[in-house]
């Protein structure tokens, strides 16, 4: 789990569609029209956003986004296949109760009432990012992140059912605690398995797809402004052409950052064949990638990226 | 807009989404009451904006999952281009499979020439000798026969009662242990949770320590099946044998494929088999071509493997290998294939026969990655790899012995 510090003061939920896309813009996040229709109605209806689409395209960073714009605080919760209520929701603090038992004993005042609630009491409640999402905030509901759910398996999943429509949770010894004011959800996925539809229905679901050159190009501008032009231009071009090959994973713009800054502390200007293949390790992950794209293959690629620059031009 | 007249404006607009619901519901989307007051709250609150607005607000209620945005984007262009054309676009939406567009003209005609070409492999193989099996007809009961029997000879009340025995076959016990844990007396993790609980019983005096395990699940399935015409008579029957473990627990995929892949498994999940059959076959727009294995395995390697392979997953793969040009790719995605799962399982029907070595290019090309490799003739034989699935030792046969063998 972490925190965003509060660095902006509590901003209202946008009013429309353009107020999105201008929050996000503002907080470095370059999004499509339809990302911002789908994320504004998730705000303004407080239903969970259901987001998928290839590794590296930005689904995490929108929950990330969204909190340092809101000014709120981001809970995340990172799933992983064994995920449990004890890890997910809340756990007891079982040594403190054990030696808060001992300490009844040694005191010699071992009554069963009070000492069961004072063992199930706040005090020795951990809680997990679930329940921290229900309670509270000076700052305004916080933004949940729930990170990759297809790695949890269906049990998980049906629990979160029930965590998500009511936005409450049951602590047998406690009594159940209910958000006031539902959080902020968003939801990811790399479809590594399909997660059950009976979920999905109480999501707005979306699909984050590559960026197109424009867009990318916007959002390369956005994060590395320091980058000289002509270098971003390629970088894109390069990028987009690379997408279209057959590869067995292709560069997502988490990708495509890396390589730009890794292009820009090597001080490139302008690409060059020698330099695409050093680094093209930073921007392909499979080696039968690399080996495809290596020498000719991406001298070739280039040289149709730059040409295409200079008719432009 | 005065207050009367945006309500029956919204009126008007609430009735359009009815019936664009009802419209998507008939093009395959899943869409429920429950998501047209949903739609309509969604316009609402954002506004009739621009038509991409409006368009993407839609979208964000009616799609579920990625591959539906195809027919929700159709279903849109023509329902809100013009109204009551709901009769039209029923008509232009219904025989489309999702995600099926990109590829439509293509494979036809690849379809046809390989199909040709598949023809002929048969006729290379030696002629090899049947097993006969008749002869126990009179000694043993008919079930029994019908066990032992070919599923290519049998007529069509046997196949009937063929079905049904496959619908009551003992299914595989192939269980893994998560890391989900679970309580069990005889475990041998204490369960801090439980137990702490379980000592507030007396008072917190005595510590009665409660335990708990891994819990145990099925392993994922995987089924990679050919239907190419050579393999007919094996393939509706193992598509039941894969209906009957569907039905019964989740986690089971099944692929079909001819000249190209398709992903039957929500298909098969239909109660009734010959309901799921018949929707599958619909699904399938290649039934009975001929094959292309190498082409097949390159298409799930790219874009399945990674989705359904996981959790120590099963592949069954269901094919007589006879690949018409054995190429370096088939070995390669064998490979892979084989890398990615935890067993692959090759099923072919022609070991059948009695005589049978692997002599076919194909065959010498794909046994090296396989864990097993097994007969799906006939009852037994699946009941047989039932066995082997549970972890039946016994019932291990190990694939090189064939390529020593020949």
């Amino acid at each position: 789990m972490s925190c965003y510090e509060a660095v902006t003061p509590v901003a209202e939920r946008p009013g429309s569609i353009d107020e999105t896309l201008a929050l996000l813009k503002s907080a470095g996040y370059i999004a499509g029209r339809p990302l911002a229709t789908v994320l504004f109605l998730a705000l303004k209806l407080g239903r969970p956003l259901f987001l998928e689409g290839e590794a590296g395209v930005g689904k995490t960073e929108i929950a990330k986004v969204l909190s340092q714009a809101l000014g709120r605080r981001l809970i995340r919760l990172q799933c992983y296949e064994g995920l449990d209520v004890a890890s997910a929701v809340y756990e007891w603090n079982y040594a403190g109760q054990m030696m808060a038992i001992r300490l009844a004993e040694a005191g010699g005042s071992v009554d069963r009432d009070t000492l069961e609630s004072d063992l199930f009491s706040e005090r020795y409640l951990v809680k997990r990012p679930l329940l921290q999402a229900l309670e509270p905030d000076t700052a305004g509901v916080p933004v949940l992140l729930i990170d990759e759910l297809d790695r949890t398996d269906e049990a998980f999943e049906a629990f979160l059912l029930e965590v998500l429509s009511d936005f409450q949770v049951t602590i047998p010894e406690l009594g159940t605690v209910r958000a006031e004011h539902p959080p902020i959800v968003v939801i990811t996925s790399n479809r590594t398995r399909e997660v059950h539809d009976a979920l999905k229905r109480r999501c707005f679901y979306h699909w984050i797809d590559y960026p197109d050159a424009e867009h990318e190009l916007a959002i390369l501008r956005s994060r590395l402004p320091d980058a000289p032009e002509r270098l971003t231009r390629e970088i894109v071009g390069f990028v987009q052409g690379i997408r279209k090959e057959d590869l067995f994973k292709a560069p997502g713009v988490a990708e495509t950052l890396d390589w730009a800054s890794a292009l820009i502390e090597l001080d490139a200007v302008a690409l060059d064949p020698a330099l695409v293949s050093d680094t093209l390790g930073v921007l392909l992950k499979y080696q039968d990638d690399i080996q495809k794209m290596h020498g000719s293959r991406a001298k070739e690629m280039l040289d149709r990226v730059q040409g295409s620059l200079r008719s432009a031009e | 807009m005065t207050e009367t007249a945006s309500q029956a404006g919204e009126g008007r607009l609430a009735d359009n989404i009815a019936y664009f619901a009802r419209a998507l519901r008939i093009a395959g989307l899943p869409v429920g009451p429950g998501a047209v007051l949903e739609a309509i709250a969604a316009v609402e609150a954002a506004g009739i904006g621009t038509r991409d607005d409006f368009y993407w607000t839609l979208h964000a209620v009616f799609v579920k999952r990625h591959e539906h945005s195809i027919l929700f984007d159709q279903a849109f262009r023509i329902f809100w281009r013009r109204r009551a054309l709901i009769e039209k676009l029923i008509a232009q939406m219904s025989p489309i499979a999702p995600g099926g567009m990109k590829d439509e003209t293509k494979p036809p005609a690849g379809a046809l020439r390989v199909a040709e070409a598949l023809a002929a492999p048969k006729q290379e193989q030696p002629d090899p000798v049947e097993r006969t099996e008749f002869s126990a007809r009179l000694t043993v009961s008919d079930r029994e026969v019908l066990k032992a029997k070919d599923f290519a000879q049998m007529s069509a009340a046997e196949i009937t009662a063929a079905k049904q025995l496959i619908s009551e076959m003992s299914l595989p016990h192939d269980e893994l242990a998560t890391r989900r844990l679970l309580p069990d007396p005889k475990g041998r993790r204490i369960d801090p949770r439980r137990t702490f609980r379980r000592s507030l019983r007396g008072g917190g005096a005595v510590i009665d320590l409660a335990y708990q395990s891994p819990a145990i699940r099925h392993a994922p399935l995987v089924a990679l099946m050919d239907i190419s015409g050579s393999m007919a008579e094996y393939s509706r029957l193992f598509l039941h044998f894969l209906h009957a473990i569907a039905e019964k627990r989740r986690r089971v995929h099944s692929f079909v494929f001819a000249t190209r892949l398709t992903n039957i498994s929500r298909e098969l999940t239909s109660r009734d088999p010959d309901e799921a059959l018949a929707r599958a076959s619909k699904r399938v727009q290649d039934w009975e071509g001929g094959t292309r294995i190498a082409h097949a395995l390159h298409d799930f390697n790219r874009h399945w493997s990674r989705r359904v392979l996981g959790q120590g997953a099963v592949v069954l793969l269901f094919t007589d290998g006879l690949e018409r040009e054995v190429t370096a790719e088939l070995t390669f995605e064998m490979d892979r294939l084989k890398r990615s799962c935890r067993r692959l399982i090759w099923l072919n029907p022609l070991l059948r026969f009695d005589a049978f070595e692997a002599r076919a290019s194909g065959i010498r090309a794909m046994l090296p990655h396989v864990d097993e490799f097994r007969p799906i003739h006939n009852l037994d034989s699946m009941a047989g790899l039932c066995r082997a699935l549970s972890g039946d030792s016994t019932e291990r046969t190990n694939p090189r012995q064939w390529l020593r063998a020949s």
